[in-house]
Parts: structure tokens; sequence; C-alpha cells
């Protein structure tokens, strides 16, 4: 016992400068600053003017206060699970045929081509996408060209903009996340579950999709998270129907100043997020 | 239960000729192994009559209905792949159950049909675990439960002991064969494993190269190889070489062996094979020339003690020779001793040209 108990402190030891720069970042970087919103978000003002700040709770009672809050939050969650969903859909397919049906250099080709949109700035993505989407833009110009009637074509500034910019921006995440849990998948488990006398389906179905489930997984926590509290593309591609619950935040921190609200709110919406995750890890549990 | 018919079957990817023009039949019941070195198209011989691989040209039948454009899950076969390939998200049972579900049966036959299965493989007791619970042993077991209660009209199986220690392939050798004779199903064994292929199986197909060398009973092809390389790849053999002249192999300018009687080899080079342990061994004075026909004189160069038996082997001026002898059968000659090497010349197997 006395030996085992050295050897672990040893090995703790041996990771402690493995463990410790990672460590060391994670706590400047978002413990400390998440420290100090916990505190902004109990002020009552932060405006160098006023000297008398004091600690408060009316924040948080705000968000209960105007239903308006709530309903952008039901809002942007509503749009996360529909981003996901899509990504999902039309995601892991692609990281089915990149595992299991291209090999070599083919794959490498394709796998290149969905991690493209990461080398560009997510800023240029978005913008490039309103010159995609507007009247007169590219696909409106596209579509009359080879339509033979009249189509006025104007996804600008609306909610079907802001998905189709977020999904663009999220699927990779879905694509990867996927192929690695289906690049894990023996060949052989497909085989052997053919030569059961499963159709293809059957057999997507009760072995291939239950093995993969841990990367669709990981992959919907990955898109769902940001993208509830997504600001840049319903700014940018939703114009005023794109007023969701990340850019209200925003506002509070660049056009209103009004850093404890802003702090406040994005505390409910971390505990939202943190809510449904806690709910939803039994049931998907089991589910795997 | 069926009788597969392999026609005229070729396959190539890219510019290799995986199966070269194989035609072979596997009897209703029997127990059949491919047996050939990696690369010599025996697996993917059994995946086109799976229905993995199709083939390019030829046609297989399972019954007498042409299987070669029919899907994998609708030919009836059933299969054990080398790393067993178990459902890792299903409880043993449910593993075993997977072809009966998928079939559309329900209920209590499926449970039934599961017990059976489990209990012919002896594994009854942990039908409630997962895969990674098992051994590899059992792993295996699971497998062929899988495979056959699904009641196939052929067991396909790829080299499914490859994965096990030598002590339980042995065992699950035998296992396998009871199985087989229990359930009556036509079963198809690749394997490189050429005593796995002698030990277990009524009749043994050689590949080489993509073509079938040889197809018989274990027995047949041991005593009687066709070529030499059906003499190496299955058994140990001697080959002698030499140029045929009234009725007795001239090895070199002062060797000269007899053959079998009744060969009418044609005049020529003929190879011939002759197993060590038809090899008599004999210590001899040194400087005595050979003075029988079929006598090979030389000098033991290693000798290799397994137990049950010593391989002697003897150099015969330049020509390695090897001669096994069971223990007990005269006393231990030493590495260095001038030796005398002699056979019955009917042992001695003529290999038609390659």
């Amino acid at each position: 016992m006395a030996t085992t108990g050295t050897r672990r402190q040893n090995g703790l030891a041996k990771a402690l400068p493995l463990l410790t720069p990672a460590y060391a970042w994670l706590t400047l970087a978002i413990f400390l600053p998440l420290s100090a919103m916990v505190y902004f978000s109990l002020l009552t003002s932060m405006s160098p003017s006023e000297q008398s700040s004091s600690l408060t709770l009316a924040n948080y009672a705000a968000f209960f206060s105007d239903p308006l809050y709530a309903t952008l939050l039901w809002r942007s969650l509503q749009l996360g699970l529909l981003v996901t969903l899509i990504c999902v859909v039309v995601g892991f397919p692609a990281a089915y045929v990149l595992a299991k049906i291209f090999k070599g250099r083919a794959r490498e080709a394709i796998f290149l081509l969905v991690i493209l949109p990461f080398w560009s700035n997510s800023l240029v993505r978005v913008f490039s996408w309103s010159m995609v989407l507007r009247e007169g833009g590219i696909l409106d110009t596209a579509l009359n060209a080879v339509l033979p009637f009249e189509v006025t074509f104007d996804l600008m500034y609306s909610f079907p903009a802001v998905v189709i910019g977020l999904v663009h921006s999220y699927l990779p995440y879905m694509v990867l996340t996927c192929y690695l849990s289906l690049q894990a998948i023996d060949d052989a488990l497909i085989e052997a579950a053919r030569s059961l006398g499963a159709s293809r389906f059957t057999t997507l179905r009760r072995v291939v999709a239950p093995l993969a489930l841990p990367g669709v997984l990981a992959g919907s926590a990955l898109i769902f998270i940001p993208v509830v509290g997504s600001f840049m593309e319903p700014r940018i591609l939703g114009g005023r129907g794109g007023t969701l619950y990340g850019t209200v935040i925003e506002d509070q921190f660049t056009a209103v100043y009004n850093w404890p609200l802003g702090a406040a709110l994005s505390f409910i919406l971390l505990a939202v997020v943190l809510a449904i995750l806690l709910v939803s890890a039994p049931v998907l549990r089991k589910a795997a | 239960m069926a009788r597969v018919e392999v026609q005229n079957v070729s396959l190539t990817f890219g510019a290799h000729k995986a199966v070269d023009d194989v035609s072979i039949a596997f009897e209703d019941g029997g127990f059949y192994a491919l047996l050939g070195p990696s690369g010599s198209g025996k697996t993917t011989l059994l995946r086109m009559i799976a229905g993995f691989e199709f083939p390019d040209e030829g046609s297989i039948r399972i019954d007498g209905e042409a299987v070669e454009n029919v899907p994998v899950n609708r030919r009836r076969i059933g299969m054990v792949f080398q790393n067993y390939a178990l459902f890792p998200n299903m409880s043993v049972e449910a593993n075993v159950a997977f072809g009966l579900e998928v079939r559309g049966e329900t209920g209590e036959a499926v449970r039934r049909a599961v017990a059976e299965a489990l209990d012919l493989v002896q594994l009854g007791a942990l039908a409630k675990r997962r895969p990674h619970q098992l051994s590899g042993g059992q792993r295996q077991r699971v497998a062929l439960a899988r495979a056959i209660v699904t009641k196939p009209r052929v067991l396909l199986l790829d080299e499914p002991l490859s994965a096990l220690d030598k002590a339980l392939r042995t065992d699950m050798q035998v296992e396998l064969k009871r199985i087989q004779r229990e359930v009556g199903v036509t079963t198809i064994f690749v394997t490189h494993d050429q005593d796995e292929a002698l030990s277990i199986s009524d009749r043994i197909g050689i590949l080489k190269d993509g073509r079938i060398v040889q197809e018989g009973a274990p027995e047949e092809i041991y005593d009687r190889p066709k070529s030499e390389f059906a003499a190496t790849f299955l058994g140990e053999a001697n080959i002698l070489s030499g140029e045929v002249s009234g009725g007795r192999l001239q090895l070199d300018a002062t060797t000269a062996i007899a053959l079998p009687q009744g060969t009418n080899a044609a005049p020529g080079r003929l190879r011939c094979a002759i197993r060590p342990e038809r090899v008599r061994i004999a210590a001899a004075p040194t400087g005595v020339n050979g003075d029988r026909a079929g006598q090979l004189r030389g000098t033991v160069v290693r000798r290799l003690f397994s137990g049950s038996a010593s391989t002697y082997f003897v150099d015969c001026t330049g020509r390695e020779m090897k001669a096994i002898v069971q223990r007990g059968g005269g006393a231990d000659i030493v590495v260095g001793s001038p030796v005398a090497l002699d056979w019955d010349p009917a042992d001695l197997i003529p290999l038609p040209a390659a």
C-alpha cells in the first residue's frame, strides 16, 4: 500500500510540469475574467462618474421582470437546436463517406475541403454570405440566369440567412467529430451485420449510428453552445430579424455600456445551457 | 446447408489479379480449408462467396442458385471474422439475436434459438455479458453462435483462430469440428496455417497467386502433392531434382537414386519430393561410397530436438536433406557425424514439372 501511495505521488510529481502550463493558462484566461464578470454582474453601476456603486441582484431580476429577455433566450435556444440539427443531417452523411467510403488521396482532398473554412477569417466568411444572399447577389443572379421565369430572391436580413451563416460556420465541427467516431468503427462490424442479413439501412440504424453517437453528441455540444450565444452572424445576416439573446448581451457591452446587465445575462445563459446539458446527459448516456 | 459451386471466377484489383480463373466445388455438409500464403487470394475467394466482393468473371452458385449478383445480406450465409467483429454496443445475447431480429423474427422463437446457439458453444452462462468482458476464445464462440443461429446455407470462416494463442487454438479446432458436425453446415475455412488445415478439414484447397494449385483430402495432398509448392507448403519435404535415365534419377555425376516402381517418367529433368519422416538415418563410416540405390551420404550439420522427435539436417555434398526420427527410434546421432540416408523408393513422390 505504502509503495503504491508513493508511486502515485511520484506520478503526480512527474505529471505536474506537463499539466501546469495548461491549467495556469486556463486559470488566467478563463477563471479570473469569469470571476471578475461574476463581480460585475452584481454591481449597480460601473460608470466611473458614479462613485457609490454597491452590490445588488437587480441585474438578474431584470431578466425576469422583462419578458423580452426570456423570449429572446427561447428564440436563441430554438436557433441553436435548429442549427445543430441541420449540422447533424448534413454533416453525418459527409463524415460517413469520408470515413468509410473514400480511401487514401481522395479522402485527404475531401477532408481538406471540409476544414478549408477554418483557414479564412470568420468575419470575412459572414460578410461574403451577404453578397451571396442579398437581392441582386450571387444566388439571385445565378437563379435568374438558370430559371426560365423571373424570381426575386432576397434572403438577406432574415432568420434563414442567420441559420445558413451559422450552419456554414459550425458544420466542420460536426463533420470532424462524426468522422473521428465513424473512423473508429471496425469495417468488419459493418460486414458482420450485412452477413447476418441486415440491409444497409438496418446496419446504419442498429450498428453504425449507436457506435457513432458519441461523436454526434460531441459535435452537437460544440455547436449548440456557441450558437445559442452567437451574435456576429445574427447581427450581420439577420438585420432587424436577427435580434437574439447573444446580440442583446453584446449590445450591453459595446453599445449601451451596461456591463453589469450584460454580465448577468451572460451568466443566466451559462446556467440555462449547463442545466440543459445536465438534464440531457443521463438520457443521452442511456441512448448510447 | 448447401452445395457451393465456384466456376471460372476471376477478380482483379487494379493491376493485381487476386483470383485467377478458379473453379472449385464445396459439397453439402463438407468442411473445407482454403490454404495458402498471404496474397494467394484465399480471403478474396471467401469474400466473393460471402458477397463482399463481386467477381469480374465466372459464376458462384449456392444450391444451384446463381448468387454472384446477390448482395451479401440476401445470400443467407454465416461468417466468422478474424477479429470476431462482435457488436460492442450489444450484449452477447443481443449479438446472437441480431441476425434473427433483422429477419423479422421476434419474441419467444428468438429467445429459444439464441439460448440453443449459446448452449451449443457452451456459453449459456455468459449471455448477459458485453463482448469486452470476454476472453478471446469466448468471443470466438459468440461469433460462431451468431453466425450459425440463422441456419445459414454455408458457414464462412476467415482465419478465425489466428488471434488465439496456440493451446486455445488447438482446443477451438476440436470444438469447431464438433460444432460443424453437429450442425452439419457446409463450412469453408480460410487459413494460412497448414497444421490447422490438415487437422480440421475434410478437404483442402491450396491456393497460390490466385489459383487453386491442388484440391483434395488432407491425406491425399500430403501423400501425393502435385507440385513442389504443394509439397513444401503442406508439410515439410526434401526436394531432389535430377535427370531421368533408366528408371533412376541421376542427381549429379556420381549419385543416382531409384525411382518408385512403375514411374514412367520421360527422360529429362524431374523433381521429386520425399517427406523427412520417411528418410531413415544411420551412422556410417567415412570414406565408403554410396553402394545402394536410394541412398545418400552426408554429414549431420544440425539437430533440432522437439520432444517427440528429432530433425536432423544433413549436408549431402551441398544438398541439404532433412530427416525426422521419432524419439526411441534409435540412439541420437551427434552433429558432425557421417551418416547414410535411406528410404523406400516407393516413398519418393515425382512432381510434375511446374
